[in-house]
């Protein structure tokens, strides 16, 4: 239905009223603005990181090597990100346990619960091959019969540990992303999050994932992550005694772990799954799985 | 030249198993859930007739183990106050993760098709008034008025459920087989066969338990046994026993005939620790005998009573069989530690939230719904309408 010519005053504003200039012009001034935000807010982190690379570029400094203190772990140092990667040379464990009771104070895991432990492999000139596990730390292999070396041909220690593997099977099976990956390539739980479904349990390879008694989650290590983002080595790698155990950026070329891997042949454990541990070894045998 | 290492079990796999008889529980109760409603289906969508009988109660026994099927999840959970997570925030690279929408889906579906095979029955009682009268017309979703259309209506949506119920049902339960042939981890579980594995099973161990049931229903109300009825879900469950049996046992002779380097375990796994369970439980007493029971028991023209007394043995053979499936698959597959150099051992305890008494307890609640749905609902009315 029209109206009439001069009768309905929205259509046909009055002489001496101003005509509305608000909606049009408040349209255009909302998207204007909105634009403008949009824009503002899109570029502002590209401009301000490409700031930063500009400002890393001019110090110049050297790239940071995870651990030591001022890293800043998992922000970005102009085009390079640090990667966490674990060396576990055998040939120079003793067997000590030291790591295991290390492990255990700085994480509060129940007794009879393991972030980390060693295995004993011992290859006897008879054939057989016997493996056991150092269980309490303090050298705890003393407490077995020593070994006579007329009747054993070899025998070496194997620091166990989570192998932060790239392919994980536990990340990719827990129901309700409970776990997850840091960009340092971390694997980590929220505890606030796991529901105890134990799925992970089940389907690491490796044996490191246990429902913790104590908070009753999935657990197992972290690498230290509180310690290392503050630059701090794991607690394992703090007190070994023989360096057995080597934490650092991979990304960086300087740092101690890709020095060590750079130069010797490596192995992971059981390579043949797929899921691309980086949690590295040297000096494996066939027989350690 | 160094032989096999002697036995050694990483340190977090000694003492107990991470899934327990909770997790035996819940496969072989959605095991159940799936079976009755394929005999279900069998007479709804492929005009099985000789079915009419256990037709509605089919509907019932599958709506009432649904109901329960997470109870032993919860159960499981060590944080159960978080279990909605696995809806609010699934991370659908789980196969976990879908569990939740397939279940709701499932236990949907079929309430749905229970309020529309019983509708009339459930408008009818409606219209009575009083508290009872309520109830019904809760059920009938206020709605008490019927037509010869919406009759039909009703009865084309039956249909309709029943064939998306098929599928459903598959997923349902190929769903649990696919939870544990996906974990590469584990030699025993890692196989494409289980999912389908599982659902055969499932088929097996619903029809065994509505022949049980069946049986003792009519004993309970002193009716006799429809021969004929008996006589097609025996022979149903002969073909998916074989069925069920020769996947379970191909999956493990390949295993034993490409005889890699798992292998050596998994032998002695079934040998030393399953011996039981496996060669006599599963294989024996639960596969053979009543292969044999039910080929002679689905003979026609046998004795109604020979029959009987062999469909209920044969049942009750089956539905042992399915458990020890069940329990060699989730607890078999544990007990071998993850360096595949030894044995952990795990004996249910009795008592506490994952003992085998609330595992008895919850595994009686379905069988306490459908005695309840049995009150309320003419679970074995057969009438002309519904013979469709």
């Amino acid at each position: 239905m029209s109206c009439k010519p001069q009768g309905c005053p929205s259509c046909h504003p009055p002489a001496d009223m101003a005509p509305d200039p608000s909606r049009r012009e408040f349209v255009w001034d909302a998207i204007r603005t909105f634009s403008f935000g949009a824009l503002t807010l899109t570029a502002l982190p590209i401009l301000v990181s490409e700031a930063d690379a500009d400002d890393d570029a001019k110090a110049a400094a050297p790239p940071p090597d995870a651990a030591s203190p001022t890293t800043g772990a998992g922000k970005d140092k102009g085009k390079r990100t640090v990667l966490f990667g674990y060396l576990v040379d055998t040939n120079k464990c003793i067997g000590c346990g030291s790591c295991m009771l290390a492990c255990k104070n700085e994480n509060d895991v129940p007794d009879d619960q393991f972030r980390t432990w060693v295995e004993r492999y011992v290859y006897y000139k008879d054939g057989r091959v016997e493996v056991d596990t150092c269980t309490s730390g303090n050298f705890s292999f003393d407490q077995k019969p020593a070994l006579d070396p007329k009747v054993v041909d070899k025998a070496f220690f194997v620091p166990k540990l989570c192998n932060h593997c790239v392919e994980t099977p536990c990340i990719q099976v827990c129901p309700v992303g409970a776990s997850f990956m840091t960009q340092e390539g971390v694997v980590l739980i929220d505890h606030d999050r796991c529901i105890g479904c134990a799925y992970c349990v089940q389907a690491c390879p490796f044996g490191t994932r246990f429902i913790n008694h104590k908070t009753n989650t999935a657990d197992k290590c972290t690498w230290c992550y509180h310690r290392v983002v503050k630059g701090e080595k794991p607690a394992c790698v703090e007190v070994c005694p023989t360096g057995t155990r080597i934490f650092g950026d991979i990304n960086d070329p300087d740092s101690d772990i890709s020095k060590v891997l750079a130069a010797n042949r490596i192995d992971v454990l059981k390579s043949y799954l797929g899921t691309r541990p980086k949690t590295r070894y040297m000096g494996l045998t066939a027989e350690v799985v | 030249m160094h032989g096999q290492p002697t036995e050694f079990l990483f340190p977090n796999d000694h003492g107990s198993v991470a899934w327990t008889v909770m997790i035996v529980l819940y496969p072989y109760i959605t095991g159940l859930v799936a079976g009755a409603f394929v005999v279900a289906a069998l007479y709804h969508v492929f005009g099985k007739k000789e079915l009419a009988p256990v037709a509605r109660f089919a509907l019932a026994a599958s709506f009432s183990f649904c109901a329960f099927a997470t109870m032993p999840l919860l159960l499981h959970l060590h944080q159960p106050q978080r279990a909605f997570n696995i809806m609010f925030t699934p991370n659908f690279t789980s196969a976990m993760a879908g569990f939740g929408f397939i279940y709701s889906f499932y236990l949907i579906l079929l309430a749905v098709e229970i309020l529309l095979v019983f509708r009339d029955d459930i408008v009818d009682r409606a219209r009575r008034g009083g508290v009872e009268g309520l109830l019904y017309k809760v059920l009938a979703l206020g709605v008490t008025t019927q037509t010869p259309g919406s009759r039909a209506l009703d009865h084309k949506w039956i249909s309709v459920l029943s064939v998306i119920g098929i599928p459903a049902a598959c997923v349902l339960h190929g769903y649990v087989g696919f939870i544990f042939g996906g974990v590469k981890a584990n030699p025993w579980w890692s196989t494409a066969l289980m999912p389908v594995i599982f659902l055969c099973s499932a088929i097996v161990s619903g029809v065994a338990m509505l022949i049980l049931l069946y049986v003792l229903a009519c004993k309970f109300r002193r009716v006799a046994v429809d021969d004929e009825c008996l006589r097609s879900m025996m022979r149903t469950l002969w073909l998916f026993l074989i069925l069920a049996v020769a996947l379970e046992e191909l999956e493990l002779l390949n295993m034993a005939y490409e005889n890699g380097s798992e292998w050596a375990m998994l032998s002695r796994l079934i040998a030393e620790k399953l011996h039981f369970s496996f060669t006599w439980l599963q294989l024996v007493l639960g596969s053979l005998v009543p292969f044999f029971l039910l080929a002679i028991g689905m003979r026609r023209g046998l004795h109604p009573g020979v029959r009987i007394g062999l469909g209920t043995v044969s049942g009750l053979l089956v539905l042992i069989q399915v458990a020890a499936m069940r329990w060699n698959v989730v607890i078999g597959g544990q007990l071998l530690s993850k360096s595949f150099r030894g044995f952990n051992s795990y004996v249910p305890e009795f008592g506490g939230r994952e003992g085998l008494g609330v595992a008895l307890l919850v595994f009686s609640l379905p069988f306490v719904l459908l005695f309840a749905l049995s009150r309320i609902l003419p679970l074995w009315k057969t009438d002309a309408a519904d013979a469709h």
